[in-house]
């Protein structure tokens, strides 16, 4: 990343309706620098819009607010995005899915950083291959790695390991934990127990709007059978059910 | 394949056994309906000539074929990229597409001559909207979350047409061209039956005034030989092209 000084804290006030209908309004949120921030809800209410207005996404409404990073480089400059499908190219294979963002912008491919990148996630040997060629696990690797080549200080994730199964999730929660180290990280999720593992601080954002329910404890990545992230699960479960 | 081909040879060897049976069993005379052993036959005297007229008809749907598939992808990017062109172009195609193309042949003759340029343009005009259409609508729908992602690695418009969406649209230009592979031979033969000196469509012509139907037969089965050597080429290409595709 250039220069972990710029890793930011962002800020997101505001309001955001579809037509009359309102979203969500008086919403305050932080993202911590350098942390995990999970936002979790249930579907529907509108977790996934806050993602896509923060990444400068098409969200089909009016947002009316501010979104405050405490450097000065523009917003659209710092953020990588990755969502639960993993969006690789199916045309092609797992290294040129990764250069992508160096393709479309036009800039010189650096293949060594990629091929490091791929190796880091555990696809070494699986460079070349086509996304149809590998499982749903291996797509999302090739996801992250892709993600990680892009070098930004601010990662926003949209669910993406819901579609994967448990084992494969849990890996990669504990992959994407290890490699995002010292990011700010945006996490939407629908999952109590995904929050309870691998979050600094989580947002519950529900029809009645944003809480903040208490998960302080020893800092993630919580193991899945540890009694804290355990407790903090059913804590978050609970406020669900509120 | 193999298996695709022996079912196929299977159905035609039936199918010529019934036909040649009907003819001798119904007693029609040859120059209503020849047997099959007659057209084989006829086909084998004129070989030559057939082979001669293939080529020229080959010619034209070849050269008709690429241009048309040119101008269609090229109308397709161009809709894409201007919200202008598509409001003016978008319903002169749905409008150009309610005038029958075979109606414009003798039009074509009149103002390109009995030469392969008119039997070109035919081809070209009764390809250009099956492959324009079906490549439109596949650089339309390109998946949303592709266009999110270039969006947020800051990538340039013309990048995200020609890395993205172009390559996503492939499978959709390959369904056009299959079309195309099918149609087009359709578009020279039309344009050498209303006037011409040489070509299948030529040919058939001047074997039916002549009363040799069984010739007319033969040049009959060239271009279908033709059409479906053409279709199978281009569903190759385009399977090798998007075999991507499969399986995602």
């Amino acid at each position: 990343m250039k220069g972990r000084d710029l890793v930011p804290q962002l800020r997101i006030r505001g309001g955001f309706r579809h037509g009359d209908a309102i979203l969500f309004e008086g919403l305050d949120l932080v993202l911590e620098a350098g942390q995990w921030t999970c936002l979790l809800g249930p579907s529907g209410v509108g977790k996934s819009t806050l993602l896509r207005l923060v990444a400068g996404l098409d969200t089909g409404g009016e947002f009316d607010g501010s979104i405050e990073s405490t450097n000065s480089r523009p917003l659209r400059e710092q953020v990588a995005y990755m969502a639960q499908s993993d969006l690789l190219l199916p045309w092609l294979n797992v290294r040129a899915n990764v250069m992508l963002g160096s393709t479309l912008r036009g800039e010189v491919r650096k293949l060594e950083r990629a091929d490091q990148l791929i190796e880091e996630v555990g696809l070494g040997m699986h460079a070349e291959k086509r996304p149809h060629e590998l499982s749903g696990g291996m797509r999302q690797r090739a996801a992250l790695a892709r993600t990680l080549m892009e070098d930004k200080p601010l990662l926003l994730l949209d669910e993406p390991f819901s579609a994967l199964d448990a084992r494969t999730r849990s890996e990669m929660q504990e992959l994407a934990f290890e490699v995002l180290m010292d990011r700010t990280v945006m996490l939407v999720t629908h999952d109590p127990s995904e929050a309870a593992r691998i979050a600094h601080r989580v947002y519950l954002l529900t029809e009645t709007g944003l809480h903040q329910p208490d998960v302080t404890g020893r800092p993630p990545i919580r193991a899945f059978d540890d009694p804290e992230a355990l407790n903090i699960q059913s804590r978050l479960f609970s406020a669900l059910r509120l | 394949m193999m298996k695709k081909l022996r079912d196929f040879l299977f159905v035609a060897a039936v199918a010529l056994s019934v036909w040649e049976l009907l003819v001798r069993m119904t007693g029609v005379p040859p120059y209503i309906l020849p047997g099959p052993l007659q057209v084989a036959s006829a086909a084998i005297e004129y070989a030559e000539m057939i082979g001669e007229h293939t080529l020229v008809t080959l010619s034209e749907v070849l050269v008709g074929l690429f241009l048309g598939t040119v101008l269609g992808a090229g109308t397709s990017l161009f809709l894409v990229v201007s919200g202008y062109a598509r409001r003016l172009l978008l319903p002169l195609m749905v409008f150009s597409q309610t005038v029958p193309i075979f109606a414009l042949a003798p039009l074509l003759t009149l103002w390109l001559g009995y030469g392969m340029g008119s039997k070109i343009a035919m081809t070209l005009l009764i390809i250009y909207f099956p492959v324009a259409s079906t490549f439109y609508d596949g650089l339309r729908n390109t998946p949303r979350g592709y266009l999110d992602l270039a969006l947020t690695m800051n990538a340039s418009e013309s990048r995200t047409l020609f890395r993205i969406q172009v390559p996503a649209a492939l499978p959709s230009l390959a369904s056009g061209l299959r079309l195309a592979a099918v149609y087009a031979p359709i578009g020279a033969v039309i344009g050498e039956w209303v006037g011409a000196s040489r070509g299948l469509g030529y040919l058939m012509l001047l074997a039916n005034g002549r009363v040799k139907i069984d010739l007319m037969f033969a040049a009959l089965f060239a271009l279908a030989a033709l059409t479906i050597v053409l279709h199978t080429l281009i569903n190759q290409a385009g399977r090798r092209l998007t075999r991507w595709s499969v399986g995602d």
